[in-house]
């Protein structure tokens, strides 16, 4: 690892006030994805300010509306009373997702801005937009298995890797960040954003912003919310398909959907179409397949990940099926 | 060009450094790198001999700036307090084996991916591969080491002998610390619920039933880990 220079700050403001200072410094909060991509040359910071000490770890509930602050631990999260009573969707996506020892250490913040896995990206002798831009794309004509099936663009076919992001682009969620300027709010599913010709961008987030916390509402909707995640492995492993879904049954009609997909796309993949679809209609098997059917219409597959059409397809389904 | 530097030049260099840091005093965190890159190195290379200015020519400054970036480390490993002089990029991992000798915490893949480097820092099972030691300021660290007291072992290190919980034996140490954390986190109340939450220990051996076997044992008998 390159070495760099490192300071803590106490608070949000002296954070983004040292960040500002330094155009090649990130925040470190848990470390897990960062220190990593140190590791292996992907990201070479010149500075980091250690984040941990400043005070954003509260998970409270005010009229109606969770409140999880962005230095707030993965397990803190996922084994908090309020997000298993509340929010089940996003308990259940966190202890999806990587392993205890990560989870204790890993923040909500770290959480929605990690990197993408893609091997491409991690691999310095190989060409990336995203680690390199105008380097090109190693994985559209390379090995393609666990890249995405929407969204995608000429330069980049990443997928991002977080659960816990399907689960919160599903629960109505809004993202506060602070800034040189103050603070702003963002719906969540306008966080993150597709490639395009910038990959190298993976959410909407200025310089010098921090992440401080998510409001969540708390209503029949988001609590009954479900996960469910498909990977190659019984756990510890990344997403091929994963579905966060929720639906409001009302005289038997469907009246409120939303669905979600992760492993397909460079962001917590919406499924709008086929949540209008279900609107209106009563729920069954039969029409969970064809609101399936039209989510992954749109899909395009490379040389290897084929087989997500139809994995997509069946967990769509049986992630409807657990909620209805 | 060849260029030697004396040991007394360096030392001199060094004292120099020492004595302007101590006037400045700001951000007590903070490390040098900034400080050196801003020229002060070059000013005070300006008044040593030419010698070092072709040191400075040859990226020699890196030279003094990796021995000036040390920060002071407050840590508690196995209930001894250290104080420590650490780089920013040493992670916890590198600090207990290398500097602190304590090889029972092993490197594995050093990815955060297998689990042999897992201790508990405050209680909580964490890679240590993955969190800085600078990360670790007043931390108490526990690791294999710290587990028997004398010769007697800790329960879950007894259980893994009598279960055959290990074959090569490398991923052990991480097997253990995680495996006494999951049983105190609750999560060893069946053998589905220790899989999923040993999950992030990997065993190339396979003896992923042995180890299971033996944490379901200790969390049976109840005894205090």
């Amino acid at each position: 690892m390159i070495n760099f220079q490192y300071v803590r700050a106490n608070n949000a403001k002296s954070a983004i006030a040292a960040a500002a200072k330094d155009k090649n410094s990130k925040f470190i909060a848990g470390g897990t994805n960062l220190i990593d991509l140190m590791k292996r040359g992907v990201s070479s910071p010149e500075k980091l300010i250690d984040i941990n000490l400043v005070p954003l770890k509260q998970i409270e509930m005010i009229k109606d509306v969770i409140y999880i602050g962005s230095m707030a631990t993965n397990t803190d999260v996922a084994d908090h009373q309020l997000i298993k009573s509340h929010l089940p969707a996003l308990g259940m996506a966190l202890n999806a997702g990587a392993s205890p020892q990560l989870r204790n250490v890993a923040t909500v913040g770290g959480n929605i801005m990690q990197r993408t896995r893609c091997g491409y990206f991690y691999d310095t002798e190989m060409p990336c937009n995203k680690r390199q831009p105008g380097s090109g794309c190693g994985a559209i004509q390379g090995y393609s298995r666990m890249h995405a099936i929407f969204g995608a663009s000429e330069s980049c076919i990443a997928v991002h890797p977080s659960d816990m992001c399907v689960a919160l682009s599903i629960l109505d969620t809004t993202i506060v960040l602070a800034g040189p300027k103050g603070e702003r709010k963002m719906k969540f599913t306008e966080f993150h954003k597709l490639p395009g010709n910038t990959p190298e961008k993976d959410n909407n987030l200025l310089a010098n912003e921090m992440i401080i916390r998510l409001e969540i509402p708390v209503d029949d909707l988001n609590q009954r919310s479900s996960y469910i995640k498909v990977r190659d492995r019984a756990s510890y492993a990344f997403a091929l398909i994963s579905v966060a879904s929720t639906l409001m049954v009302k005289a038997d009609k469907i009246t409120e959907a939303r669905i979600a997909m992760g492993g397909v796309a460079h962001k917590p993949w919406r499924l709008t179409e086929a949540e209008a679809f279900l609107v209106g209609k009563a729920p069954s098997l039969e029409v969970f397949e064809q609101a399936a059917a039209l989510a992954v219409k749109s899909a395009r597959t490379y040389k290897d990940n084929g087989f997500k059409v139809k994995l997509a397809t069946n967990t769509i389904v049986e992630s409807l099926k657990s909620i209805s | 060009m060849n260029c030697e530097i004396d040991k007394a030049t360096i030392k001199n260099l060094i004292v120099f450094f020492m004595i302007e840091r101590e006037e400045e005093k700001f951000l007590t965190c903070d490390s040098r790198r900034d400080f050196l890159k801003q020229g002060s190195l070059y000013t005070a290379l300006a008044l040593t001999p030419a010698q070092l200015l072709k040191a400075a020519d040859q990226n020699a400054d890196e030279t003094f700036a990796a021995m000036l970036e040390q920060m002071p480390l407050n840590i508690t490993v196995n209930g001894k307090a250290h104080v420590l002089k650490v780089e920013p990029r040493v992670t916890l991992l590198d600090l207990l084996r290398e500097q602190l000798e304590l090889t029972g915490t092993k490197k594995g893949c050093d990815h955060g991916q297998c689990g042999a480097c897992t201790v508990h820092i405050d209680g909580t099972r964490v890679n240590s591969c993955l969190t800085l030691a600078v990360m670790n300021e007043g931390k108490k660290v526990t690791t294999i080491e710290g587990l028997a007291i004398g010769d007697e072992l800790h329960p879950l290190q007894a259980a893994f002998i009598k279960h055959d919980g290990f074959q090569c034996g490398y991923c052990t140490p991480g097997q253990i610390m995680s495996g006494i954390a999951c049983i105190k986190e609750g999560h060893a109340e069946t053998k589905s619920s220790i899989r999923e939450y040993m999950s992030g220990n990997i065993c190339r051996c396979g003896a992923y039933p042995n180890i299971v076997d033996a944490i379901e044992d200790v969390k049976k008998r109840g005894v205090q880990i």
